[in-house]
């Protein structure tokens, strides 16, 4: 069958046969390099948009609708207009660290790329501690937006970096918490495995409701630690202006941009990954005629529909919901989500020995 | 700057929040000194949209100078409009028609909607919801577009003149309203799902920017946010002018005095504005709406004034008049300006995110602070 | 019971942030709702009402003749100096000399619409027309002369 995984083991295959293996091997980063490059701007443009659509509809709207159809080509325009942008550096600030941050966000969010499995057999670096790994990467984005925040010599940006601080070092634990509860149950840290696992049903069915709310947990805190609405309080339009990014224009600024969204895109595949299944299928048990029928659907289409499914939920929040106050977002966690997710692991816990789920 | 700076302690951050802003809707500046994110003092910065309209109300004549207080609090021009035709005709002793009477009340209870369905919208975008703001101004724009037939204009009427109102009604008039208020009754369960009944929107607001009852007073708060703390100060009800005395409404009040108080005080009065509406719009009666009047109007040497509640608070229009053709001295006391003094008092301890709740709740329109 | 209130209390914090999502999922799937015009293409189906005040005219009948007899009762009128009547004096046949208006001009960038000026002209010779598209590349462009060259008072007017 023609597939992802066909194609890159041919790939590997010549390139092994033509060249010496270190020689391919380098080939091969740099071709996975320039993938992950062009998924990134590929990913921006359309989640840009589609947040746009989403948006309008909603506001009862009719949102981009002039460049190219139905507006469809808007964040292209949009990208070259801060393509051209002059990158400004206020005075006063520290320039090396204020160049850094972007790049910083932007490098977190392609090494969080690398073991999502986004088809069969089709991984950049299967590894075996593929959560463990997401989840010390992940935190290190904190670190672009407390450089930015910092660096920008400017009172807003300081307000919303330590904000932005306080609310992802918290959030990780409701959101490491509940990704244990698959990890426990799924008995392994490596993707493909918790992947393989979920062939005879996705682990929030199977896992009844203590996954369920670990789902619904960890939608929460992948909300707050990815600073989207409700939790933008590192943004906080209405407050902080722009909070940790005000001082950036130009590429700088849509660097955050495209980082902020292409991390979105990466806790929305974990969480397809981890509770609906990754690339898997919708099985359900031992109906093998339907099983049959839903592997006719590309294990890639599965995947990123499934992520987008969440992406939506995720903007449609944001569309909804009021921001919360910074009291509020903390009490949230560790009077609301951190008790019940720590109930909860236990709960999963004891499925798992006692062996009660599908 | 130089005392402010001393009465400040070290680690204490000074930020300015405006004049350009997201958050001032115009160009308030605020000047905040903060503690970490706890507020000790905000300081209100007025001037920078200064048009000083009551100097130049004094060189216009009496039948000119009500277009220019359009300008003053735009959300409800027809009220301001309404405050100084109400206190030329006092100087005049002209008695209105009761057609002009009711059409007068009509567009004002009209325009107060209008205004607190813009508040509605721009207070749910303070706090960061986006969506609510479209939903207010769909609704809002109904009533823009019933202005716009009978009056000429959507924002800036000059439909009240001295003696009655400047046209009579546009025979649509009373079909319109009428859908209008078959809209109205069908979204405004919306406002509660989005907004009101939402648990973060209940929590951004509940025992926010308390404000006791002696204190409104003290501040010389009115309208809504004096309401909100159970102070009784419809003009309305306490110095009925046109036909509000033959009217049954309710005053609403509340007494928590916090945000959420202030807000419901404000939901409660569209619907209070609806109630009139409904009484009136079948009830129009015949005759003139206006009243001859000389076409140069002279007031003769006196003092005069002239009070209204518009969706802010209470209007007051002073004129003295040396018995020319122009008011000698003319003062506006306006709403927004008390409302404002309150602020740092509410807001002091209270967290910055809760500062942007408050003025959303204060309902500020900074021309009218201004001036 | 405190763990009942508890559970009470996050299951009613569900529920209100259900509605909301409900409500405006409802608007994302039915388009219908959307009140969007789209401005430019919709001109010729635009539709403004016969009072909107867009901008002081002159009406002329076909032989080129308007009502304005430069009586400048809207040059009082106007509170901000918009309006600005230049008369002369015709010659009737009979050989007397007649008040008329040369040029009535009228400054656009001034105006604010305000209708007093329509409303103290004596005999209705200008009236509010219902354009709105005002904006020009020159300022000087905002500056208008109303009455059209060589036009005339009509018969009767006084």
């Amino acid at each position: 069958m023609w597939n992802f995984s066909n194609i890159a083991d041919s790939i590997h295959k010549w390139l092994n046969l033509t060249f010496s293996p270190t020689l391919a091997t380098i080939i091969e980063m740099v071709i996975v390099g320039v993938c992950v490059i062009g998924l990134f701007a590929v990913l921006g443009l359309v989640l840009v948009i589609m947040e746009r659509k989403v948006s309008a509809w909603m506001q009862i709207r009719l949102g981009p609708n002039r460049v190219g159809p139905k507006g469809m080509f808007q964040s292209l325009a949009d990208t070259v207009k801060l393509l051209v942008k002059e990158g400004m550096t206020p005075t006063g600030a520290d320039k090396f660290l204020f160049n850094l941050a972007p790049y910083i966000a932007l490098i977190v969010a392609m090494l969080l790329m690398a073991p999502l499995a986004f088809a069969k057999d089709f991984q950049m670096w299967d590894l075996n501690i593929g959560v463990l790994y997401i989840a010390a990467i992940s935190s290190v984005s904190v670190i672009s937006i407390l450089m930015a925040g910092w660096s920008s010599n400017n009172k807003y940006s300081l307000m919303g970096a330590m904000r932005s601080g306080a609310q992802i070092v918290s959030y990780e634990l409701s959101a490491g918490f509940s990704v244990l509860s698959v990890v426990v149950l799924a008995g392994s840290l490596n993707l493909n495995t918790i992947i393989q696992s979920q062939a005879d049903g996705w682990w929030i069915f199977k896992g009844h409701i203590p996954v369920f709310i670990s789902f619904i947990i960890f939608i929460i805190a992948v909300t707050a630690e990815t600073n989207r609405a409700p939790f933008d309080l590192a943004e906080a339009e209405s407050e902080l202006t722009a909070g940790f990014h005000t001082e950036y224009s130009g590429m700088k600024f849509a660097l955050f941009f495209l980082a902020e969204y292409v991390n979105v895109f990466i806790v929305c595949a974990i969480g397809a990954t981890l509770f609906l299944g990754g690339w898997m299928p919708f099985h359900i048990g031992h109906w093998e005629g339907f099983n049959h029928i839903m592997d006719y659907i590309p294990s890639s289409i599965w995947f990123f529909g499934k992520t987008f499914f969440l992406i939506f939920l995720i903007m449609w929040f944001r569309w909804t919901f009021p921001r919360l106050r910074i009291d509020q977002l903390l009490n949230l966690e560790w009077k609301y989500l951190l008790p019940i997710s720590l109930f909860n692991i236990l709960l999963v816990t004891a499925m798992a020995i006692l062996g009660w789920y599908f | 700057m130089v005392e402010e700076i001393g009465t400040t302690e070290e680690g204490d951050l000074i930020i300015n929040v405006g004049p350009q802003h997201p958050a001032t809707h115009g160009v308030l500046h605020l000047v905040i000194t903060l503690n970490g994110e706890t507020i000790k003092k905000v300081e209100p910065h007025l001037g920078y949209i200064h048009r000083s309209i009551e100097k130049m109300c004094e060189s216009l004549t009496y039948r000119q100078f009500i277009y220019v207080t359009s300008r003053m609090d735009y959300l409800s021009a027809h009220i301001n409009n309404h405050a100084c035709a109400l206190c030329v005709e006092k100087g005049l002793q002209v008695e209105i028609p009761p057609r002009a009477q009711v059409i007068r009340v009509l567009m004002d209870e009209l325009t107060r909607i209008a205004s607190h369905e813009l508040w509605w919208g721009a207070m749910a975008m303070d706090l960061g919801a986006f969506t609510p703001f479209f939903h207010a101004f769909r609704e809002r724009e109904t009533i823009n577009d019933i202005m716009e037939e009978t009056c000429g204009a959507r924002l800036t009427m000059n439909y009240m003149v001295p003696g009655g109102v400047m046209a009579d009604l546009h025979p649509n008039f009373q079909k319109k309203v009428k859908e209008f208020i078959t809209l109205y009754k069908l979204k405004i369960k919306e406002y509660d799902e989005l907004v009101t009944g939402n648990i973060i929107f209940q929590n951004r607001m509940k025992g926010v920017g308390y404000l006791s009852a002696e204190d409104a007073i003290s501040y010389g708060c009115t309208g809504p946010t004096a309401r909100g703390s159970g102070v009784s100060c419809d003009i309305r009800k306490l110095y009925p002018y046109e036909v509000y005395d033959k009217l049954e409404f309710d005053e609403v009040l509340e007494t928590e005095g916090d945000s959420f108080a202030r807000y419901m005080v404000r939901l409660g009065e569209m619907n209070q504005s609806i109630k009139i509406i409904e009484q009136l719009i079948d009830n129009i009666p015949e005759g003139d709406f206006q009243a001859k009047t000389k076409v140069v109007l002279k007031l003769p040497k006196g003092e005069f004034y002239s009070r209204v509640e518009t969706a802010r608070g209470e209007l007051g229009v002073y004129i003295v008049s040396e018995g020319g053709s122009t008011p000698y001295r003319i003062k506006f006391r306006s709403p927004g300006f008390s409302n404002l003094s309150a602020l740092d008092h509410m807001a002091r301890g209270h967290l910055l995110g809760d500062l942007v709740a408050m003025m959303g709740t204060l309902d500020l329109v900074i021309p009218d602070i201004d001036r | 019971m405190f763990i009942v209130k508890y559970i009470k209390e996050v299951f009613n914090a569900v529920k209100s942030l259900l509605v909301g999502l409900r409500r405006t999922g409802y608007y994302f799937t039915h388009h219908k709702e959307i009140i969007t015009q789209q401005y430019p293409d919709n001109r010729d189906t635009l539709h403004f009402p016969d009072r909107f005040k867009g901008e002081v005219v002159m009406p002329h009948n076909e032989n080129n003749e308007h009502r304005c007899t430069g009586c400048t009762a809207c040059e009082l009128a106007c509170p901000n100096g918009t309006i600005k009547v230049i008369t002369q004096f015709d010659i009737t046949p009979e050989g007397k000399k007649k008040k008329a208006i040369d040029k009535l001009v009228y400054h656009l960038e001034l105006c604010t619409m305000c209708n007093l000026c329509i409303i103290a002209c004596p005999s209705d010779a200008i009236v509010m027309a219902q354009t709105f598209e005002h904006s020009v590349f020159d300022r000087s462009e905002l500056t208008k002369i109303l009455n059209n060259p060589g036009s005339k008072i009509m018969e009767g007017v006084e």
